[in-house]
Parts: C-alpha cells; structure tokens; sequence
C-alpha cells in the first residue's frame, strides 16, 4: 500500500501538462469550440497519434501502452484543466471503457485497436433524451427482423457524437429470447443512422443525438449485457471525475489568483476573511475530490486485475467519486463567479465556461441523487427493517 | 500507487485482529464500544497498559521506546482493525499521539530515555496545557510564565498561570505545558514547551462541565508548581516551533485511528435507520449515503496524506484535513438525531445519561472548536495552502 504516484506517473502528469499549456489553453479552447467539429483536430492527432493518449489504458496486444486507470485518470485531469472538449473522454473514457468489460472477441479487439491508434475515435449512446441514466432512460431498441438484428429508436447527449467513427450503443434487447441490455457496435456511415449535433448550454464541448431506423450493428458485442454495461458505465465515471477534478482545481486556481489582484477599499479582496474563507471551503472540496478521484482509480485498476473480488468495492467507489465530483465541481464553479463578482458573470471571462461545463457533467453517467440513491442501496439500507 | 495490501501485511492483520479479539471479547469485554472519553477510566488505563504490554500501544515508534517500528501500512491494518474489534477510545492518546512523537520529533535522548517507555507502557498520561482563558484561537497570546530557579533540587521551572479546556488532566501524571519564560516577550516568541509533573503541590484540577454532562475538560492551575529545567523540549524560548510541531502530529497516524471510530458511529446511526424505518426515506437515504461518501473521502485523504508524509513532510492538502472531518462529524450528529428522532430527546437516566448518538450530537458541537476552530482552520487554508494575505492583529 503507498497511495501516491509513481516516478513515471508523475512524469506523464509533467508532460501532459507542458504539452496542453503549449497546445489547449482556453483562448484557443475559445477559436476551437466555433470550428465545425467543436474542438481542434490537429491537436486530436497529435494527441493520439504522435503522443499515444488515446491507448495508454488499452491492452498492449491492441497496440496500447497496457497502463492502468491511474494514467488515464492523469491526463483526463490535466485536459479537464484547460476544459478540453475535444473526443478525449467520450473515446478513451467511456466509450473504451464499454468495450473493453464487453466479452472479448476479434471483433471488440479490432475497434480497441483503432481506438488505441487513434485512427478512429468512439462515442457511447446510453440515454435517450430524458438523459437519466437508469435503464429506463435507454430509447434504443435492438430488434430482430428476419434473422438480422437491427437498431431502432434514438440515443441523446452523446458526447462528441457528430464527430465519432463508432459508436458504442447501450440497447434494449428485444430479440427473440433476448432481455435486458446489450451493448452493439456501429460504424458512423452506416445505413438507417441520423446524426445531429445539438446546441448545448455547455459551450465546451459538442453533444450529438442520434436517431436509429433499422440500422445494422457492425457488432453485437455483448447480449445480455446489463452487467457489462454497468460496469463499464462505472468505470466511466472515475474517468469523468478525473476530468472534473483538474477543472475545479483550475477555477479555483484562477479565484485565488483574481482575489489576490483585485483591490477594494484599499486592500486585496482576498485579504477579507468572507472571500479567504470561501477559497478555504474550495479547496476542501477539491481536496476531498482529489482523494476520491486517485482512490477510484486505483480501485479499478483492482478490479481489472481481479474481476470477481474488485466488483462490490468497483460500485461503491464509482458512486461516490460522481457524488463528490460532479456536487463539488459544480459547488467550486459556482463559488468562482461569486468571487469574481459582475466580471465573473460576463460572456468573455471564463469562470461561465467552467460553470456550464459543471452543470452538463452533472447530468452526464447520472446525478448525484441517483449516485447517493445507489450507495444507500450498496450499504445496506435496503436490507428488511423492523418497523413499518 | 497502491491501495491493496501484501500477504505479510495481510498476515500481520490477522495477528493484531486475533490478539484485539481475545482482549476484547475477555478480559475487557466491559469496556467495549465506550464513546465518551471518561466513562470507566480506570478500566481504561489498565487497557492502556495492557496493550503496552503486549507492544501493541505505539506500534510506530522504535522498538527501543515500547514500538514495534511499524510500516504505515501496518499503522493503518492496526487501526482498522482496533476499531473493528469494539476496542474503546483510548484515553492514553494524549500521550501516545501528542506528547510522544513531540518528544521523539523534538526532545533529547535524555528526554526520550526519560519519557516514552511509561508512555508505551500505559503508566504514564499525559494531558495538553496549551489554551488558556485568554488564549484560545490565539494561543501565541499564552501568559502561563515559568522562570529558572537554583534551589535545593538544583535548576527547576517555576510556573504560574492557569491552563483551560485540559482534556484527562484528572487523570494524567504529566503536563506539556506552552508557556513564556522571556520576561515581557509578546507572540510567538519567548515562548518555552516545558514537561511538568502533575501530581504536585502546585498544580490545582477543576472540572468543567461540559454541555454533554461530562467532566473530560478540566481547568489547571499552576501555582509554584515545578518542574527540572531539563524538562524544556527545544530550547528555551523557541517553544512555539515545538507546540506547532505537537499540532502537526494530529494530522498523522492518529487521524486513522478516529476515523475507525467514525465509522462505528455510522454504522450505529444506519442500524438505527433500519431499525425505526428511517432507511425508507428517501431523504434520510440521501444524507447517509452522503455521510458515507464523506467517511470514505476521510480514509482516502488520510492514506494520500501519509503516503505523501513517508516520503517527506505533509503537502498543503494536509491543512483541509481538519476543517473537514469537523464538519463532516457535527453533520453526522444532526443527521443522527434526524434518524432517532423524538426519542432521542430522552435520558437513559435520571443523571443525564444519554444513548450514544444523542451523545454524539452534543459532542460534535465541540468538535469544530478544540484544536483549532473551523474559522481559524479556514484562515490557516487560505493564509498557507491558498497563499492570501495574512489576518491582521489588533495589538501589534
């Protein structure tokens, strides 16, 4: 047991943090967000192709690095510093981490291949418009028509879906002899699928509905998939709040340097004990979040090395890195622009970037009510009671 | 980075859990699962010295003074495993967590070969004089003096002064004792951390009453009371770095240990949601999973901290640590009470005795004032961790 990084692991954080200073401030985040595909795709292939991001959680036999979560984890924080929004998470994140817990096959192993390239990059469809993440919320539908599986129905909030090559679609399956979820394979230029880009609060980074008529899978990767899915779905929400821990880090960076400048009744504001306070509580909430975040990540790391003993412990710690992440991100952000005070509020400084980027994170692999409902059902509140 | 464990560590879990349980469940079955810190004392320190026998009482600490030169990561397996076994708060803390590693940080061999033994072994305790009535949050405002004397017993501190909020001082054989020994010295400086006998002439304990019923605070007088000159950790006058040193150590190892009794708390208030119905409430269930993330989030931050510390001193993050399991405690208290509800409004006893989470609701209310309030933890963020600019003072 040392919870703490490695020589290596701080050296990855080292140069992931040179390189986007370099390449993805948020003056260029500013110019790439208006581009057609909502972020720079030269910077994408440099990150894929010439530094490897994109596979350095993938196994080495599909041409990834073999690295674990903790490395992943790393450069999703140092991206969600500078608010990346390019398909970085939604492919290396979460769609990656839906492929890899579906049942091994030739098939899977060729898409983590492209994945792992960078030659192709993949996004998850597994909500429907409502956004919820229950399985209620799931709108597609995986039918069977004259022996061929097809798609129907539509996905929603599919992050950086209209520039994706793949996509990884959580469905109902409703083939004969079929239940629960299964987890399909598309390719983007398939027959029968509509992709729409939609305009988003959120300004950083692109979301995508689809709409499926009869569309054929290029796989089914994994039938009666509920579980995978749902493994997978956790595994994603360590990513994402790796993410969301480098941009409250960043905004509050960003408060205590603006508190330290601005001058009112003679003095720095942040010399006031109402504003030094307020920071004191950020920080402890990007603290907390920091322990969180690391923590998860070694768990999946667990989980992936023993499966049948990480499971419980790979729930619980999902759960609660969304909880602390997505409440305090949102908290940290919100916080910002009140200390920024009218500047804060305005279009052209950045603290509302990193408030809607929040909000959207909120939402996205489910509340923090839904989280909290579930922890209470993994502790044991479900169990029978005495009273009525 | 590394969450599990090896077999040899896991191997030295089942040794202390196996010799924890035997305890426990025997020879002090009747002090099992004790919140309140005065509650059968006497039973308690024979605890203490029962575990210093068996070198189970400073595991961390050089196998010459009573330890067993533990890694962290057997620190952490102890912890977890002591509070697992039902084992009681140990009233020996003050020493075991305090003035020990303060000793061993910044005292001599002298004082060491002195000291840390009966500490080790539980017959020596200890309690804090650092607060007085004038000097709370701003300790460096003390005005507790002691002043070199020759006498027949050769060089001797002579100290004067009253000492507040001295948690076991009833209890405890010595002192360490914040106080100004440079003649009109102001702040920080002329400051001296001198060890003192308590059983003496000299030294005078009241209780305090506190708002829970108890006793545990006490108030102390030093009225000529004595201790040898070579009793000063650090030099004397540069007392101020070693009493911000002691503080420092409540940020180490011992933060495992109380977190393990946190989570005995929560698992008593999700018992009692279950058992009154509570659990159904969706809100209620909203708050204690919440709790729940706030507990975890404690053991993970802790890890993170010590982690850092083997390699090292402890990272700014380690500043929040406080602030939070403060906060994170006097929630956890309302929410009790949310979960008992009316009845626990009531006294199990006519002399005020109070069910273990009512018990903790009033408690968790000093736990965001001793050791630091929340509002001067906050400024400690800020000044320290944050970089902002320092409070003023109104007298210097």
């Amino acid at each position: 047991m040392r919870f703490a990084f490695t020589e290596d692991q701080n050296l990855i954080r080292e140069t992931a943090r040179e390189f986007l200073s370099e390449r993805a401030s948020i003056a260029q985040l500013r110019k790439d967000i208006t581009r057609p595909e909502g972020h720079d795709p030269a910077l994408w292939q440099a990150m894929t192709r010439e530094l490897g991001w994109a596979g350095i959680a993938l196994p080495e036999s599909t041409g990834g690095s073999g690295l674990g979560m903790v490395e992943l984890a790393i450069l999703l924080e140092e991206q969600g510093r500078c608010l990346y929004g390019g398909p970085f998470l939604a492919s290396a994140g979460i769609a990656s981490a839906l492929l890899l817990e579906s049942a091994a096959s030739e098939t899977r192993d060729a898409l983590v291949s492209r994945l792992a390239s960078g030659e192709a990059s993949a996004a998850a469809a597994i909500t429907g418009d409502t956004g919820r993440s229950d399985e209620l919320a799931v709108a597609a539908e995986l039918i069977e028509r004259d022996g061929r599986a097809l798609l129907q129905g539509h996905a929603s909030f599919v992050l950086n879906g209209h520039t994706a090559d793949i996509f990884v679609v959580v469905a109902h399956d409703r083939r004969t002899g079929k239940s629960g979820l299964a987890l399909v394979a598309i390719g983007a230029g398939v027959w029968g699928l509509e992709i729409k880009k939609l305009a988003a609060m959120d300004l950083t980074r692109p979301y995508a509905r689809l709409v499926f008529k009869d569309t054929p899978p290029q796989a089914v990767l994994a039938d009666g998939g509920t579980p995978c899915a749902a493994r997978g779905l956790q595994i994603a929400q360590v990513a994402l709040a790796a993410e969301q821990l480098g941009a409250m880090q960043t905004v509050l960076e960003l408060t205590t340097g603006y508190t330290s400048q601005r001058v009112q009744f003679g003095r720095v504001i942040g010399s006031f004990q109402a504003i030094k306070h307020r920071l004191a509580d950020m920080m402890v909430v990007c603290e907390a979040a920091r322990s969180a975040v690391y923590y998860a990540a070694c768990v999946v790391d667990e989980y992936r090395a023993d499966p049948s003993s990480g499971a419980q412990e790979l729930a619980e710690a999902a759960a609660l890195v969304k909880v602390q992440c997505s409440a305090g991100f949102h908290e940290v952000a919100g916080n910002a622009i009140q200390l920024h005070g009218g500047i804060g509020f305005t279009w052209e400084y950045d603290t509302h970037l990193f408030f809607k980027r929040a909000r959207a994170t909120i939402n996205l692999l489910g509340h923090p009510q839904h989280h909290r409902e579930r922890i209470a059902s993994l502790i044991g509140l479900d169990a029978s009671m005495g009273a009525p | 980075m590394k969450i599990r464990f090896t077999a040899a560590e896991e191997a030295f879990r089942a040794e202390c859990a196996a010799w924890l349980n035997e305890q426990i469940s025997g020879p002090f079955a009747d002090i099992r699962g004790i919140v309140s810190q005065t509650f059968r004392a006497e039973q308690r320190m024979e605890w203490e010295r029962a575990l210093g026998r068996a070198r189970w009482s400073v595991i961390g600490w050089p196998e010459k003074y009573g330890g067993r030169d533990a890694s962290l990561a057997e620190q952490v397996i102890f912890a977890e495993e002591y509070a697992r076994s039902g084992a009681p708060g140990r009233v020996g803390h003050l020493g075991t967590e305090l003035a020990g590693p303060t000793i061993l940080h910044f005292g001599n061999d002298l004082q060491c070969e002195r000291f840390l033994l009966p500490i080790a072994r539980g017959e020596e305790f200890w309690c804090q004089g650092y607060s007085e009535p004038n000097a709370g949050s701003d300790l460096s405002n003390v005005r507790t003096r002691a002043r070199l004397e020759h006498g027949p017993n050769g060089p001797e501190w002579v100290i004067e002064g009253q000492k507040i909020w001295t948690s076991l001082a009833q209890f405890a054989d010595w002192c360490f004792v914040v106080c100004r020994t440079e003649e009109g010295s102001k702040g920080p400086a002329g400051i001296s951390y001198l060890l003192v006998p308590m059983k003496q002439k000299g030294v005078t304990v009241k209780p305090i009453r506190q708002m829970t019923g108890d006793a545990e605070f006490n108030e102390t007088f030093f009225d000529g009371a004595r201790t040898k000159a070579e009793y000063c950790v650090g030099k004397p006058g540069e007392g101020w770095k070693v009493a911000m040193g002691t503080l420092a150590f409540e940020r180490g190892v011992s933060t495992l240990a109380q977190q393990m009794t946190f989570r005995n708390e929560l698992d008593l208030l999700i018992a009692a949601a279950r058992e009154n119905g509570a659990a159904k409430d969706p809100l209620i269930r909203q708050r204690i999973a919440e709790a729940w993330v706030g507990l975890r989030i404690m053991r993970y931050s802790a890890l993170r901290m010590l982690s850092r510390a083997t390699s090292g001193s402890l990272g700014a993050e380690a500043l929040t640590y406080k602030l939070y399991w403060a906060t994170w405690r006097k929630k956890l208290g309302e929410l009790a009470m949310d979960v008992v509800g009316a009845p626990g409004e009531l006294c199990t006893d006519e002399g005020y005795g109070l069910a273990d989470l009512p018990y903790l609701y009033l408690f968790s209310r000093a736990d965001t004032i001793y050791g630091g309030t929340n509002q001067i933890q906050r400024n400690i963020i800020a000044e320290r961790a944050l970089g902002l600019p320092k409070e003023s003072r109104g007298d210097r």
